[in-house]
């Protein structure tokens, strides 16, 4: 594994993972990955299909916690903090480290409430106002206001796939998180659509720490910061993106990056 | 015997059919070049088999019915026939007489009269047996050579063979319906004669439910009939006490199975719960009778409420409500589960606790089904007669009083079919008024269930 530190001084990190390993029952699918992810700025994985970035993804805001047979060993911190000890509330941590899902889910509900869910169950907003206060500002920042903002009791449902996944973005800031875990969150959409999601994520990188897990190089050349390359559960390359794409260190890296294979 | 004969007859005819048909196309499709034939030699084999098969099958149908009547008449035609006493019944009871001695059911007659009559039934079986055995067979060898005929390398016989097999499930799906238009038929004709002895607006408004099959059939009686007590009392057991059981445990054991419950303790629980809807109801009814209600009597006296009964609407309703669980949760498990996951995970990413995402997200996503469950539930259970029979009483009580004797719309129609009075007196016909009710209710609630259903599952697909 290569490791360039210190590439850019000004980025700390906000979440530190060291020597995690993730296993499906007896299946090892992430193997001794170590990795530090910069605060404010776009880290992107990339990979070919089931070499384990959706899965370490994951581990970063305890999503694996829903599948029964998942296993985490390692440790991986938020501010310096173990999330994976027992005094860590799990509802708090995803509050912290939200999640943008590869196919956009909205809830059927109305385009508000969406927004509002998670504000509500967090107690962020103390009245009406403030509530709409945090769902035109989550709606703006998602570039999704102008489009929405005359029928905000629609349902979610019914926006296009664009839509749905920009409101999706929406419904993650609204809790005003800190991290924020994109799992290929392009895939299902049209170029169009992916631009205005790949816009959406070059502005909001200065004010959170964004992971994207993505199929294409292309996007993750467009949109990252950092690159990690990550083959067969193992992380093979981690650097800044512009060297990982002109210049690799690893022989496997240049032979994916080339197409070679993946 | 003629119409078993003749399905016999098709059957085998219909093999021959099939093994000439196969015969047939198998020698023509060696000898074609391949793309030449269009249908495999099974396909041309049924279709001469349904050629010959299914005329002859319906001919006996028709046969079956045809026959004994032109059997009688030609016994009619007969001297001895002619001789016949006019009424009605005595006349049934020496042909009926005579035809089962001529079938060999019977050994000697009893009534003179008959004895004359079995030889000529006897010849007007064989006569009549002998032409439907001889015409069938005629027309399916007809049909079928004309379908063997017909059976060539290019010839379609897997688009029609094809159509058959649709015809065929088309008529099985048709046998369901038809049987409840033919329900609903005998309900209505017994229905139209109690509301000619009883005016609708008395049946369906009156407050007092007191028929007696011993009163004068002409008198007026629309006092005796008014429905309302035994319509409350449905609805107060089955719709109301029942309800109020089997919403709440119905949809916590739901919700605890979908979203809590260990994969190997759900498959447990499951089945478990699916057996207790394949109690019979009887078994609940005793239930009902023996332990619950008591129970709840002296409950009652134990508070100082003297005269509670032992038959109460209460013990009813309750022992109803844990019948119907597993239709509820049944629907309840199958439409939370279909509700995508991508869902539930949108939510607990949010950081839901787990509790939150089923009561904001997983219920109302799951909402319709969850109603339509619960309609079909209520269908069920304001049709259900036995625990109510066992446990609460054929008293007509209209009272909000759950531990009064209450009774329902099912437990009056088998009272009063069962009971003494005779077929054309109101009160025996007021129970297929009452049955007409019912139906039409449980119609609407499966109609208007199925509805809901049907839009919700157009919400995910």
């Amino acid at each position: 594994m290569t490791v360039i530190h210190d590439m850019d001084d000004k980025a700390e990190a906000k979440m530190r993972a060291r020597d995690v390993s993730v296993y499906y029952g007896d299946k090892k699918a992430i193997d001794d990955v170590s990795i530090d992810i910069p605060t404010k700025y776009v880290t992107a994985f990339i990979g070919p299909s089931g070499c384990g970035k959706s899965t370490f993804l994951r581990t970063l805001n305890r999503m694996n916690d829903t599948i029964a047979s998942a296993r985490v060993e390692g440790n991986i911190e938020l501010d310096g903090e173990n999330i994976y000890s027992s005094g860590m509330d799990v509802v708090q941590l995803r509050a912290r480290v939200g999640m943008v899902f590869q196919k956009p889910n909205p809830f059927p509900k109305s385009i508000y409430d969406n927004i509002a869910y998670g504000p509500k169950i967090h107690g962020i907003a103390s009245g009406k106002s403030e509530l709409d206060e945090i769902v035109e500002r989550s709606l703006q920042r998602a570039g999704l206001w102008n489009e929405v903002k005359d029928r905000l009791g629609e349902s979610g449902t019914a926006l296009s796939g664009g839509q749905q996944q920009r409101l999706c973005i929406a419904r993650a800031i609204a809790v005003d998180p800190e991290v924020i875990l994109m799992d290929e969150p392009a895939s299902a959409l049209d170029p169009i659509a992916t631009a205005k999601i790949e816009e959406l994520i070059d502005d909001l990188a200065g004010r959170y720490a964004i992971v994207i897990v993505t199929h294409s190089m292309q996007q993750a050349a467009r949109v990252s910061h950092r690159t990690a390359f990550f083959h067969l559960g193992k992380m093979v390359e981690y650097g800044p993106t512009d060297q990982i794409f002109t210049n690799p260190l690893e022989e496997r890296t240049k032979d994916y990056i080339t197409g070679r294979y993946g | 015997m003629s119409p078993a004969f003749l399905f016999l007859i098709a059957l085998g005819l219909g093999l021959a059919g099939w093994l000439a048909g196969r015969a047939k196309a198998r020698a023509f499709s060696r000898a074609a070049a391949p793309r030449e034939v269009v249908a495999r030699p099974g396909y041309h084999a049924w279709y001469v088999a349904i050629w010959v098969a299914v005329p002859l099958a319906l001919f006996a149908v028709l046969w079956s019915v045809l026959s004994p009547i032109l059997i009688e008449q030609w016994v009619l035609a007969t001297p001895a026939g002619q001789n016949l006493p006019e009424f009605g019944f005595q006349r049934q009871t020496i042909l009926a007489e005579a035809q089962a001695v001529a079938r060999g059911s019977a050994a000697a007659v009893f009534t003179p009269q008959a004895r004359d009559l079995v030889e000529p039934f006897r010849e007007a079986t064989l006569f009549y047996t002998l032409i439907g055995v001889g015409f069938g067979i005629a027309m399916a060898a007809i049909l079928g050579l004309w379908a063997y005929s017909r059976i060539k390398p290019a010839f379609g016989a897997r688009v029609r063979v094809e159509r058959a097999v649709m015809a065929l499930l088309l008529l099985a799906s048709l046998v369901a319906i038809l049987t409840t238009f033919g329900i609903l038929a005998s309900l209505v004709f017994e229905t139209v004669r109690f509301f000619g002895m009883v005016s609708p607006v008395d049946f369906l408004f009156g407050t007092s439910w007191n028929p007696d099959p011993m009163s004068s059939p002409t008198a007026p009686q629309g006092d005796r009939y008014g429905a309302i007590p035994l319509f409350w009392g449905t609805i107060f057991i089955g719709a109301i006490i029942a309800m109020i059981v089997a919403i709440p445990l119905g949809m916590m054991s739901a919700i605890y199975l979908t979203q809590y419950a260990s994969p190997r303790w759900r498959k447990i629980i499951k089945p478990a719960l699916e057996i207790l809807a394949g109690v019979p109801t009887v078994v609940y009814g005793y239930f009902a009778a023996l332990t619950v209600a008591p129970m709840i009597r002296d409950a009652a006296q134990a508070v100082g409420i003297t005269n509670a009964s032992s038959e109460s609407a209460l013990a009813a309703g309750l022992v109803m409500g844990v019948m119907i669980i597993p239709f509820v949760s049944s629907m309840a498990d199958d439409s939370i589960a279909a509700v995508p996951g991508s869902m539930r995970d949108g939510s607990l990413a949010m950081g839901a606790t787990k509790s939150e995402t089923i009561k904001k997200v997983l219920i109302p996503a799951a909402l319709p089904g969850i109603v339509g469950g619960v309609m079909l539930a209520v269908s069920r259970a304001i049709g259900e007669t036995m625990i109510v029979v066992m446990a609460a009483s054929t008293a007509a009580n209209l009272s909000a009083n759950p531990l009064e004797a209450m009774t329902t719309v099912t437990v009056q129609i088998v009272a009063l079919l069962t009971g003494e009075g005779s077929f054309d007196h109101p009160a025996t016909l007021s129970a297929f008024a009452l049955g007409f009710v019912l139906f039409m209710v449980t119609l609407a609630l499966n109609f208007i269930a199925l509805r809901v259903v049907k839009r919700f599952r157009e919400a995910y697909e």
